[in-house]
């Protein structure tokens, strides 16, 4: 079998920047006291990526594994975004003169 | 044998370790490789239901879940997840090790992966039994007193336990695959040639790993 073989500085270059990365967001929520969920959930992302190229091997599987990948982010992406067009949207009042009379009330 | 990386190996060497429905190991080590990131896939849709939860209780109440992600304890949170991520370092450097033919070394990292996901559970109960202590259990142990909202508040003590617990099963399971790992590993059942059950569990493990990346800003940091 022909397999990539890594060598063992790139995992511990990977590890290095996983843990700046962690120390990085725990920096701006600590240290500059940001509560931020873009800043949080961008470095959460930066480093899932880092684990699944390079940790996982996906930067050198097939294309088979590689859209095993791309299809668990599309179906979480649909699962959470069609979830939230329905709850993000419920306190969207109609502006629509009158609505209030045909509302069912709880 | 440990120059894999070089060429193709003997073919009779790889044949001895192909199950009869395979063509071929190469065949055999892709086949696992896609079926456990199959699985892996019905994994992340798992924990996305409780992610959907979550982004739709934090839509609704972003306040009481401000409020309740204050009493998490960051510092632990962030050693923790320090310690996962060395867990996946170690597993890393086994896969490789494997492949390299380095026996005593692959048993080693097991060995070491093994250790720091039995750390991570213990920092954790550590973490629930502070939660126990400041009755922030709910169902079992709940009085919520740092002001109004506790209904709310409730809510993501709730999905603080299921997201964690479920993530916490998973790290069992995962020490429980490292257990079988390491006596297979012993009695010298991998090899170049074959290490596919390693480099399987050990996409498990960073899987989970993953899930407790992107916990850890969302119970502890925003």
């Amino acid at each position: 079998m022909q397999h990539h073989i890594a060598p063992t500085r790139m995992y511990i270059g990977v590890f290095l920047a996983l843990a700046v990365f962690t120390a990085l967001t725990v920096f701006v929520r600590l240290g500059l006291e940001i509560r931020s969920f873009t800043i949080a959930i961008s470095i959460a992302v930066v480093k899932a990526t880092l684990v699944i190229l390079y940790f996982m091997h996906v930067k050198w599987s097939g294309v088979l594994t590689k859209m095993a990948v791309v299809l668990a982010v599309v179906f979480l992406g649909i699962l959470l975004l069609l979830t939230l067009t329905d709850y993000g949207s419920r306190s969207w009042q109609p502006k629509i003169p009158g609505w209030e009379k045909h509302q069912v009330v709880q | 044998m440990s120059d894999a990386h070089v060429g193709t190996l003997e073919h009779t060497h790889d044949e001895e370790h192909v199950a009869h429905q395979f063509d071929n190991a190469q065949q055999q080590y892709e086949s696992g490789n896609l079926g456990m990131w199959l699985f892996l896939l019905t994994e992340v849709m798992f924990f996305g239901g409780m992610f959907g939860a979550y982004a739709v209780y934090r839509t609704w109440y972003p306040d009481a879940f401000e409020i309740a992600s204050r009493t998490t304890n960051i510092p632990l949170g962030a050693m923790n997840t320090l310690v996962l991520i060395v867990s996946s370092l170690t597993m890393a450097l086994g896969v490789q090790s494997a492949q390299l033919g380095k026996r005593k070394r692959l048993a080693w990292m097991i060995a070491l992966t093994m250790f720091f996901g039995l750390v991570f559970l213990g920092v954790k109960a550590a973490e629930y039994s502070e939660k126990w202590h400041h009755q922030h259990v709910p169902g079992l142990n709940w009085n919520w007193t740092e002001g109004e909202g506790g209904r709310e508040v409730q809510i993501l003590f709730c999905l603080y336990f299921a997201m964690t617990g479920m993530h916490a099963m998973h790290m069992v399971v995962g020490v429980g695959i490292m257990t079988w790992l390491l006596i297979t590993a012993l009695k010298g059942r991998y090899s170049p040639a074959y290490y596919n059950p390693v480099e399987i569990s050990g996409l498990y493990w960073h899987f989970v790993d993953i899930v407790w990346i992107f916990l850890f800003p969302l119970l502890y940091l925003i």
